[in-house]
């Protein structure tokens, strides 16, 4: 990689930022997912690892939620950007020299960020826990180049028209650097108070909602036709996704605090506008499933449009609970427990990883121009993912149904405990199978890197016989 | 080759995001700015400090640049018994909460009074402070405000320090860093909810009870019980000090994690504390080879754990 930096940008190959993105997205996903199983351990099993500070669940949560978000998926995000938005537009990307040292310095900056915050620096703000002045090496050395090179190469683009795809992550990529900025202001300049505590919450709904939600999907936009050779089923139905998703997406990140004694008519106004997400939802997955018409049978035997269309599918109950448990009616049942924490991982393990996971596996045979080296073991994979996420699924959203009982009865905390510790047990058991299934990918990715069967030019990765 | 522009779109695209932030953060920082601060906002921004988390005076999370809660039943100046007062004392040096660098953020009626009749504007930084809270009357409404006892009444930092015992001194402030950086919230919310939660954790917080607090640590997760008024259902310290130390030692259901690590090396009488000792004792305890559990230390009164149940008491 180092060689590449310093490189003049005309001779590195295309294709080396995206790649370098890639695998550096999955290496974050072991860790993430990693991290993951070890505070669920803590979990279910409290003296498990005992009396190191820098072991205690308090110190790991945070790492694990900002590494697969910052590391895991807007990697990937970085990696599909680097290699869809040139091709999209029928050109290069604007400089590759900048996508390598973006990529650099993404991995440098975070893993900085993340041991800050292990060993306890952190601006005490959920989602927004990295301390300002990491904040903004996020925001003008990380987001802000990346944008720069998805704006030029849209600009530099050789057809008519943007394609859907691209819409979506040249906003996105926008709409996340004024997200960072202004949800950040409590630490830049010493808000307080309920601001505070509401800005949190509208940095941490408009990461979700204006960026991971809208680049999840716009992903899929582009790897459903590409890969079944069917023209997306209506570019309007896209044209509904976006502008909802700018309209209603954005507005409602009063619906976290629904117990906090925030202004009444905010709260009614977010229960409201979160409801109305239900639009680009159904947009989303109706316009999927439509272009799937006639190739179905490549759900069953396609790798890419396996996890594409369970990532799909994933997004109808996503978008179901996520639009009604936030209205007065169900919130107070459910906030603050178990339900939620199932709800989270449905969005980002569930919905928003099956799509990045196939964009990553179908953009790094396309840019090795090799075939990936085992497909039993990307279906391994699959499964692990599937398997452990609806285990882990499953059991904390009975946890948060139990939860949510206790809490409305007022019974005594510990028996609530008491009660949710098989499911705590079973929670470590998915969390550690999807670990296990990326420790598989990362050797499978691995291994098509140097031994997967090169693909001719002019040829899509599944259009070869499986040789293996 | 003439390329589609999307002049259209791109109007319509700032149009609909420029409003939605319009909605969403202008309308509501109008509003809550407006707010009253209560005088549990007073209290606690004058007990915390400037600020909970990360900041230029205290940028590894140990605790420094915070204020210390005294409790006084005598004039520090004059040695004369008064009712018992809560203080605020800012050793020189210490940064104060924003309510009294920006008195505009405790709402109407509580600026005007700690600014006339409170001088909180005359507070300097260098020489430090003592603040306490007072009611006054404000267009016939009674309010609570600050008052800067160093104008008011020449209680100097340090006299008032002086003056009390260290049973008398709470170190709240650094106790909310160990709370925020040992991550006590990602399982204790600070936030009784407005639809239940009244009768088990007690009433919910109001709309100006936070003015001047930051960061306010609400909590989104409660694999645990909420906190926000932890010290009027429980008030032992001798309990938090076992419960810290190990949880299992008070509820053997629990799965809090050990906190034993803020004890440090040595306990309150300076001897060094032997962890390892301490926990094979415990292990055979648990495995019933033992009768009683080990005795947990007094943690050291310079120590971690004291300032973190010092936060805990003030949570009433």
């Amino acid at each position: 990689m180092l060689k590449y930096l310093f490189m003049r940008n005309e001779d590195i190959p295309p294709g080396t930022a995206a790649v370098f993105f890639g695998f550096s997205s999955i290496v974050w996903f072991v860790l993430g997912t990693g991290l993951g199983s070890f505070n669920a351990a803590k979990l279910a099993f409290p003296d498990f690892v005992t009396g190191i500070e820098m072991l205690s669940f308090g110190h790991m949560r945070q790492v694990h939620v900002l590494a697969v978000i910052l590391g895991w998926i807007s990697m990937a995000f970085a990696m599909t950007m680097m290699y869809i938005t040139p091709a999209l537009g029928n050109t290069k990307l604007w400089s590759e020299k900048l996508g390598v040292w973006n990529c650099a310095l993404w991995n440098i900056g975070l893993a900085l960020g993340l041991f800050l915050l292990w060993i306890g620096i952190s601006s005490g703000r959920e989602y927004s826990d990295l301390i300002w002045p990491v904040d903004l090496v996020v925001i003008f050395g990380v987001l802000f180049p990346l944008g720069l090179n998805v704006w030029m190469t849209i600009k530099n683009r050789r057809t008519q028209g943007i394609y859907t795809t691209n819409w979506f992550f040249g906003a996105a990529v926008f709409m996340v650097i004024v997200v960072f900025l202004v949800g950040n202001t409590p630490e830049f300049f010493n808000l307080t108070g309920l601001t505070e505590a509401y800005l949190t919450w509208w940095f941490a709904h408009n990461v979700l909602g204006l960026w991971i939600t809208p680049v999840a999907a716009a992903i899929s936009y582009y790897v459903v036709p590409k890969v079944t050779g069917n023209p997306l089923y209506s570019h309007r139905i896209g044209h509904l996704h976006f502008w909802s998703v700018v309209v209603f997406y954005s507005t409602p990140a009063a619906h976290h605090l629904m117990a906090a004694p925030l202004p009444e008519w905010l709260k009614s106004f977010a229960s409201v506008e979160g409801v109305l997400i239900l639009v680009p939802a159904i947009a989303f997955v109706s316009n999927l499933l439509l272009t799937m018409t006639g190739k179905w049978r490549m759900f069953v035997e396609n790798i890419e449009i396996k996890y594409t269309i369970t990532g799909v599918l994933l997004a109808i109950p996503l978008n179901v609970q996520g639009g009604f448990q936030q209205t007065r009616a169900i919130n107070w049942y459910v906030h603050g427990t178990g339900w939620i924490v199932a709800h989270a991982h449905l969005a980002l393990l569930g919905f928003s990883t099956f799509l990045e996971a196939a964009a990553v596996y179908y953009g790094l045979q396309v840019l090795l121009k090799r075939k990936i080296y085992s497909l039993a073991l990307a279906n391994f994979h699959y499964w692990m993912l599937l398997i452990g996420f609806s285990i882990y699924w499953i059991s904390m959203t009975i946890a948060g149904l139990i939860q949510g009982a206790g809490k409305i009865y007022e019974v005594p905390y510990i028996d609530v405990v008491i009660a949710e510790h098989p499911y705590m047990i079973a929670r470590w058991v998915g969390g550690t199978l999807v670990f296990i299934g990326n420790i598989v990918w990362l050797y499978n990715m691995y291994k098509t890197a140097v031994a997967g069967t090169p693909i001719p030019a002019g040829r899509l990765p599944h259009e070869l016989a499986y040789e293996r | 080759m003439a390329f589609r522009e999307y002049k259209i779109g791109v109007r319509m695209f700032a149009f609909a995001l420029g409003s939605s932030m319009i909605i969403t953060l202008y309308f509501p920082s109008v509003d809550m700015a407006s707010v009253q601060a209560t005088e549990y906002a007073l209290k606690r921004q004058l007990a915390y400090g400037r600020i909970g988390g990360f900041s230029y005076e205290d940028p590894l999370l140990k605790g420094w640049g915070k204020p210390v809660t005294v409790t006084l039943d005598k004039d520090p100046v004059t040695g004369k018994p008064i009712e018992p007062t809560e203080a605020y004392v800012y050793p020189p040096g210490t940064p104060f909460p924003s309510g009294i660098t920006h008195p505009r953020i405790l709402g109407e009626g509580v600026e005007d009074l700690s600014v006339s009749v409170g001088r909180i504007s005359e507070a300097n930084k260098e020489n430090g402070a003592v603040f306490i809270i007072r009611e006054g009357e404000f267009q016939g409404q009674t309010v609570a405000y600050i008052e800067n006892a160093t104008a008011t009444r020449g209680w100097q930092a340090q006299t008032t320090l002086a003056a009390v015992s260290d049973d008398a001194r709470q170190y709240v402030g650094s106790g909310k860093i160990m709370f925020v950086r040992e991550g006590c919230w990602w399982c204790h919310t600070l936030l009784p909810e407005q639809t239940q939660d009244w009768q088990y954790f007690g009433a919910p917080p109001m709309l100006g009870d936070f003015n001047g607090e930051s960061p306010t640590a609400f909590g989104s997760d409660r694999k645990a019980p909420d906190l926000l008024h932890v010290a009027s259902r429980n008030s032992s310290r001798e309990w938090m000090k076992l419960h810290f130390f190990n949880p299992r030692l008070v509820q053997p259901h629990s799965i809090m994690p050990r906190y034993d690590y803020l004890w440090g090396e040595v306990d309150a009488e300076g001897n060094k504390i032997d962890y390892d000792r301490w926990r094979a004792e415990y292990d055979e305890y648990v495995e019933g080879k033992r009768v009683y559990p080990p005795e947990v230390p007094e943690p050291h009164p310079d120590s971690e754990a004291r300032k973190l149940i010092d936060f805990m008491m003030f949570l009433k």
